[in-house]
């Protein structure tokens, strides 16, 4: 064994460093939305599906369909538990695709829904998770319209795994896409980020935190109309991008845009949003707020002469109330995000590797 | 948040810089023991908020890292056996062993937990009587107390079927073998809070007066860390050489007595291998005969797996603070914490996973604070240049 791997280090020493596949087998971290997640879709995925549209990768497509101009997407919901402080995965599988929706600027207007169920599930749990989607629907404003049910043998699912698909109208004039970046604009937060992943860590962990975490999960599209109302002379291009940091977090989400649109940026540590209970919380695991996921927050680049606006707009919102500039767009060092620190030093922020794992120490 | 932004405070930092820069003479070069540490000072950008001529090379101190590569395939091999529950800390889950890591073997239907507390173990082993359960117990002499407790528990409350696979090592051996070296180049260290706290730091004085190397017990805090360093720093100048506390809020000289009666009551003191460094002798613990029905390594039969590091790995120079990580070619791509090569990228706590985590070899030999145009937001950058 030991000579294999000396040998095959020294092989490939020197050579083109090619993009290492390593793993014959799925692990968790291809689901974390990190590097992981994003290998598999530029090694296995787009490979096979490559098109004009799909390759964006935005979080939806926007297609023509006659005059009109629809967003679709989809997304799947495998949370683990299925009910934790401040929503449940009938919730989350509402606000997700919503906010998929909302993040190409779109009306949300029609939901499917798939059901994979495991034998063995209590039906009042269903139940449950089924009120909380037509609530959370019938808040944003959307109905579901088809749906499809498949049951499992137990012990081949987790309780409920639901997969919902959206589709929205996006209104003329709106343009919004992770490529559209220049530099100058500004990045604006829509609150405090890291309480929907600390709600579910301290849940499923049975942690127990003073003061409850509880998740933010909600559907966004309310406020990107509020945002994309801001008085304007030069119609609604003035948000360029938008994008929900969930897995990954706000990190791995704006590394994404600084790829796409080969633009550099640089936060400010002390103007980002984090909740003392969050912060907490993460300090004592070895966590990086900025990592963790988020399911009723936006990220927005601006065009600087529209930001102090939108945020004004944004903050008049209940969900935009905490809403702040946190850095802005920059030429140099393109693909990369940098944030000055707190104490007045200066750091990366690269795109989430696997899972965020809890230090030894 | 409370006793913590107080330690992160711009101002304080620039006032510590700016007396370095006032009392410094000569270039020097300084060691942080502790993983978490370097975590902090790259995290932070501390190394470019300091003078110049006053290095930070980063040391021996993360548990993960140091681990043999060989316990690291004793534990995978036991974590395969289908009667296994095998529990750890979060970060030994991506360390790769010779075949694959925990994530792996758990994919492949191995059942691994993590754990946050070693106690934990004792509800699993409980729920689950027809289960082994094993503990990868490492770590220095921070998780030391918390683990000769599991072993502590199990043995007392004669729960059978609970063992540990020990790996732990000891701080002052290692700073003596990285001081004895011929091509050290180490002058001072900031010392090691979270071990101190546990055994105090009375054990580094003989060190210190040996060597005639200050040693300043340090935290983890960006602030902690700059005083630690400008403390340091002090008493070269001066040419002193003595054991100073700067993380005087959380330990005294004696430790914490308690902790220390039952690490030595569990385990006794025996020779360890050093990933990326080597055999160091009587640097670190195994349980005591007393306690072999809790001892993985006997129960499970993984004593003789033996396993080489790949060679172009040169953690063992990073660890002793010879060489950065962005000196070996392979950092940051053949070489990744996807693929790590090596001891110091497969921790989050080693010092190439950290420059990794922070982008350190997304622009190679440019300093972060010039590509990070640091006058955009009107924050003036690190150094004075």
């Amino acid at each position: 064994m030991a000579t294999k791997m000396v040998t095959k280090s020294a092989a490939v020493f020197g050579s083109c460093p090619l993009p290492i596949f390593d793993h014959q087998q799925i692990v968790l971290g291809h689901g974390s939305g990190g590097k992981l997640t994003a290998d598999l879709i530029d090694q296995v995925f787009l490979p096979a599906f490559k098109n004009p549209i799909l390759n964006k990768l935005d979080d939806q497509a926007v297609v023509t369909v006659g005059s009109s101009r629809l967003a679709f997407t989809t997304d799947s919901f495998v949370v683990t538990p299925i009910f934790f402080p401040g929503g449940d995965i009938g919730r989350l599988a509402v606000h997700g695709t919503v906010n998929d929706l909302a993040m190409s600027g779109a009306r949300p207007l029609y939901l499917s829904a798939a059901f994979i169920l495991e034998e063995g599930l209590a039906v009042d749990d269903l139940r449950r998770v089924v009120e909380s989607m037509r609530a959370a629907a019938a808040e944003a404003d959307v109905q579901f319209v088809t749906g499809d049910t498949k049951v499992v043998n137990r012990g081949k699912g987790d309780q409920v795994f639901i997969t919902t698909t959206g589709i929205g109208v996006v209104e003329d004039g709106v343009n919004i896409s992770a490529d559209r970046a220049r530099a100058g604009d500004q990045i604006i937060l829509s609150g405090y980020i890291g309480d929907h992943g600390m709600a579910i860590m301290s849940q499923r962990e049975n942690l127990e935190f003073e003061g409850a975490i509880v998740s933010d999960c909600a559907s966004l599209h309310g406020l990107v109309a509020s945002m994309l109302s801001t008085p304007s002379s030069r119609g609604k291009e003035f948000i360029h991008c938008l994008r929900d940091p969930t897995r990954g977090g706000a990190a791995t989400t704006l590394n994404e845009i600084a790829k796409r649109s080969s633009v550099g940026m640089l936060l400010r540590e002390q103007s980002i949003p984090v909740r003392e209970s969050v912060r907490g919380a993460c300090e004592l695991l070895g966590l990086d707020p900025l990592y963790v996921a988020n399911e009723g927050k936006l990220l927005a680049i601006v065009a600087p002469e529209m930001a102090p606006a939108v945020l004004r707009q944004m903050q008049q919102h209940p969900l935009g109330a905490d809403a702040a500039i946190i850095g802005e767009v920059v030429t140099d060092h393109p693909g990369m995000v940098l944030m000055k620190t707190q104490i007045g030093g200066t750091r990366v922020l690269d795109v989430m590797f696997g899972e965020q794992l809890p230090r030894i120490c | 948040m409370k006793y913590l932004d107080e330690y992160r405070d711009g101002d304080v930092a620039q006032k510590i810089v700016g007396e370095m820069r006032r009392i410094q003479t000569r270039p020097w070069v300084l060691m942080e023991v502790c993983g978490g540490q370097t975590h902090s000072i790259v995290k932070n950008g501390i190394d470019h908020l300091i003078p110049e001529g006053v290095e930070l090379v980063h040391g021996p101190g993360c548990p993960v890292c140091v681990t043999p590569l060989e316990m690291i395939d004793k534990a995978h091999a036991i974590a395969r056996r289908p009667n296994v529950i095998f529990c750890s800390f979060g970060d030994m889950l991506r360390v790769p062993g010779s075949e694959g890591d925990l994530f792996t073997i758990k994919s492949l239907g191995g059942d691994v937990r993590v754990v946050y507390s070693p106690l934990d173990c004792l509800k699993i082993a409980r729920a689950n009587p027809s289960k082994q359960v094993v503990f990868f117990a490492i770590g220095f002499e921070t998780t030391a107390p918390a683990n000769a407790m599991l072993a502590w528990q199990a043995h007392e409350q004669q729960v059978t079927n609970l063992s540990l696979l020990v790996s732990h090592v000891l701080v002052p051996p290692a700073l003596e073998a990285i001081l004895q070296a011929d091509d050290n180049r180490v002058q001072g260290f900031l010392g090691p809070g979270h071990v101190c706290a546990v055994m105090g730091y009375r054990e580094y004085e003989p060190i210190s007066a040996r060597y005639q190397v200050p040693i300043v017990v340090t935290g983890f805090e960006p602030i902690d860390i700059l005083h630690g360093t400008l403390m340091t720093l002090q008493q070269l100048e001066e040419d002193r050489a003595v054991v100073e506390n700067q993380y005087s809020r959380v330990l005294g000289p004696d430790g914490n007595g308690a902790a220390q009666k039952l690490v030595n009551r569990v385990f006794e003191v025996t020779d360890r291998k050093w990933r990326g460094i080597g055999m160091i002798p009587m640097s670190g613990f195994q349980l005591r005969d007393e306690f072999a029905r809790q001892d993985a390594e006997k129960l499970f039969d993984v004593a003789e797996i033996a396993t080489l590091e790949p060679e172009i790995c040169i953690s063992g120079q990073i660890l002793r603070g010879i060489k950065k990580p962005h000196d070996c070619p392979a950092f940051g791509t053949l070489c990744t914490p996807q693929r790590p090569l090596g001891a110091t990228m497969v921790s989050a706590e080693g010092a190439c996973a950290a420059y990794y985590a922070y982008g350190r070899h997304l622009q190679p030999g440019k300093p972060l604070h010039q590509i990070a145009s640091a006058e955009t937001l009107g924050v003036p950058a690190g150094r004075g240049d």
